[in-house]
């Protein structure tokens, strides 16, 4: 099968399991409002229309970004994290003194990152922000002569441009990957990868709300439950492994793959939820209807990419 | 000719400035207080930038935009031809000699007419930019004695977060981070009240709508 005739193949599938979703979605909705005297729907049931409704728009930026190639997904995942950035540092507690490192973090660090991933660059990309942006940011702002909460401010855009530009460009980056008997068909590793994990927060949610009783941090995401966590990672380890058809690898191999990145997801997700506890909100942002902000949707995504971009680069790219 | 380019230029120029706002704050409205209904209203707000009555502005719906007069500095919005476009013709505002200048006639005056022919305003009681740490500045006396001669306007507090931060006082290039606009519960003159009183539960009032995110940041 040709790599496009298998994204055709994944976005089908997708497809009819988001028309499946939808339908539950509604019918659920309908159950509540229907009847003799009509009554308002429930906020849970609400929401759950926003939230896949959402994913048909989510699911269809990703389709028309595959459309344009690999090109079309660096664009699309340098855009996503221009608004995750935003959404990052405006959180944080940067002042007046910092305008010019965080204009340089935007304008320049963000460009230069997804450039160099169109290049191909790997010597640079792989070190461009932990090393000359990790440096150039303080230099910046220190310039300015605010010392007030120098180092914390400084911390925080530092995580925010590795969050969201650095960990988040590794998934464009896959494209770059070069793989023997591989060639041409990148883009699937990609599909690959925001398939599995995705999923993996979608069935951590579903298994949760059915079987779901001993939290597992309660005091960092009270939401997020033991049998939730484990039935959601398993059973997005068995898709990944059940997609080994799309990647170079075998089916024991996208399981350990898919096991990875989600477990990754779901440590990557409490930590942003610390983050977003410590600063005393509930969402990162208000972009994604039903969702919260890009980040809310991403969290466990950041994580995820760049360490599985470096299993696979070492074990099939070396 | 220019009787009718000059107005059609204001409409595409506003609707310009309020899609170039929308994507460079990403501007959430939240009525917490209120609805966003046609009543007649002042909307005081915390000031730190020159572009946030075009944030409130932006914030509220189309249909309230048209009555709601944003109060800015005569000083600023008139030097250059430009700025008295982008005042005049695209936002309307009525523009005052700030408090303190003496000689000129009373800047309550062109407020006061406005609100007589039923318009909404927008007003930053702070009277200056506020760019220290303190999150307000004390309040002048103008919107105390607007109420006074409008005792029926509803007092809306609106809280602008980030702003500030988005394009600090003496930058030209904005960094784009997300802009909030929180409406408060309206408030009125009470009967009796001192101007001191008034103006203090007005602060307070403005002061309790800061974001819980924001409470954090330096103070």
């Amino acid at each position: 099968m040709t790599a496009d005739s298998q994204i055709l193949w994944l976005f089908g599938g997708v497809g009819g399991l988001l028309v499946v979703a939808t339908l539950i979605a509604r019918l659920l909705r309908l159950r509540q409002t229907a009847g003799d005297a009509p009554r308002q729907s429930s906020p849970g049931v609400e929401n759950l229309n926003a939230r896949v409704d959402a994913w048909w728009a989510m699911v269809a930026l990703l389709g028309l970004a595959f459309l344009f190639g690999g090109s079309g997904v660096i664009v699309l995942f340098a855009l996503i994290s221009l608004a995750a950035l935003r959404e990052f540092l405006t959180l944080t507690h940067t002042r007046r003194g910092d305008h010019w490192a965080l204009l340089a973090a935007f304008f320049l660090a963000l460009p230069a990152q997804y450039g160099l991933i169109a290049i191909g660059w790997y010597g640079l990309y792989a070190i461009f922000i932990p090393v000359y942006a990790f440096l150039l940011v303080p230099v910046i702002a220190v310039l300015r002569g605010d010392t007030q909460r120098f180092l914390e401010r400084i911390s925080e855009t530092q995580w925010g441009l590795m969050l969201c530009v650095y960990c988040l460009s590794y998934v464009p980056a896959l494209t770059t990957l070069e793989i023997a008997g591989f060639e041409g068909r990148q883009l699937l590793l990609v599909a690959f990868l925001v398939l599995v994990v995705q999923m993996s927060d979608v069935l951590q949610y579903v298994w949760g709300k059915l079987i779901g009783r001993h939290r597992i941090a309660p005091a960092v995401s009270p939401g997020k439950t033991v049998e939730g966590m484990a039935g959601g990672i398993a059973s997005a380890t068995l898709l990944g492994a059940a997609l080994w058809w799309i990647t170079p690898f075998q089916p024991w191999e996208a399981a350990a793959l898919a096991f990875a990145a989600t477990a990754m997801g779901f440590v990557g997700g409490l930590v942003m939820s610390a983050i977003k506890r410590d600063r005393g909100v509930k969402d990162w942002g208000w972009m994604i209807e039903g969702h919260g902000g890009v980040l809310d949707r991403l969290d466990s995504l950041v994580f995820a990419a760049p360490i599985f971009f470096h299993l696979v680069r070492y074990f099939w790219s070396g | 000719m220019t009787r009718f380019l000059r107005p059609l230029c204001a409409r595409l120029f506003a609707r310009a400035i309020v899609i170039f706002t929308h994507l460079v704050t990403g501007v959430q409205a939240r009525w917490d207080g209120c609805a966003p209904q046609p009543t007649q209203r002042i909307y005081f707000a915390n000031h730190a930038s020159h572009g946030d009555f075009v944030l409130i502005w932006t914030a509220l719906p189309p249909a309230l935009r048209r009555s709601a007069r944003p109060v800015a500095g005569a000083d600023y919005w008139q030097a250059g031809g430009l700025r008295r476009f982008i005042a005049r013709d695209v936002f309307e505002a009525v523009l005052v000699d700030r408090e303190g200048r003496g000689c000129g006639p009373d800047p309550i005056e062109p407020m006061a007419r406005a609100l007589g022919q039923g318009q909404s305003l927008i007003l930053f009681p702070e009277g200056t930019r506020n760019t220290g740490d303190a999150p307000l500045l004390p309040f002048k006396s103008g919107l105390y004695r607007l109420a006074r001669r409008h005792p029926k306007v509803d007092l809306v507090p609106v809280w602008l977060a980030n702003l500030n931060r988005v394009l600090p006082k003496g930058e030209v290039l904005p960094v784009p981070l997300l802009c909030s606009v929180t409406f408060g519960a309206p408030l009125k003159l009470r009967a009796a009240e001192s101007k001191e009183a008034f103006l203090t539960r007005a602060q307070a009032a403005l002061r309790a709508l800061t974001p819980a995110a924001t409470e954090g940041a330096p103070s």
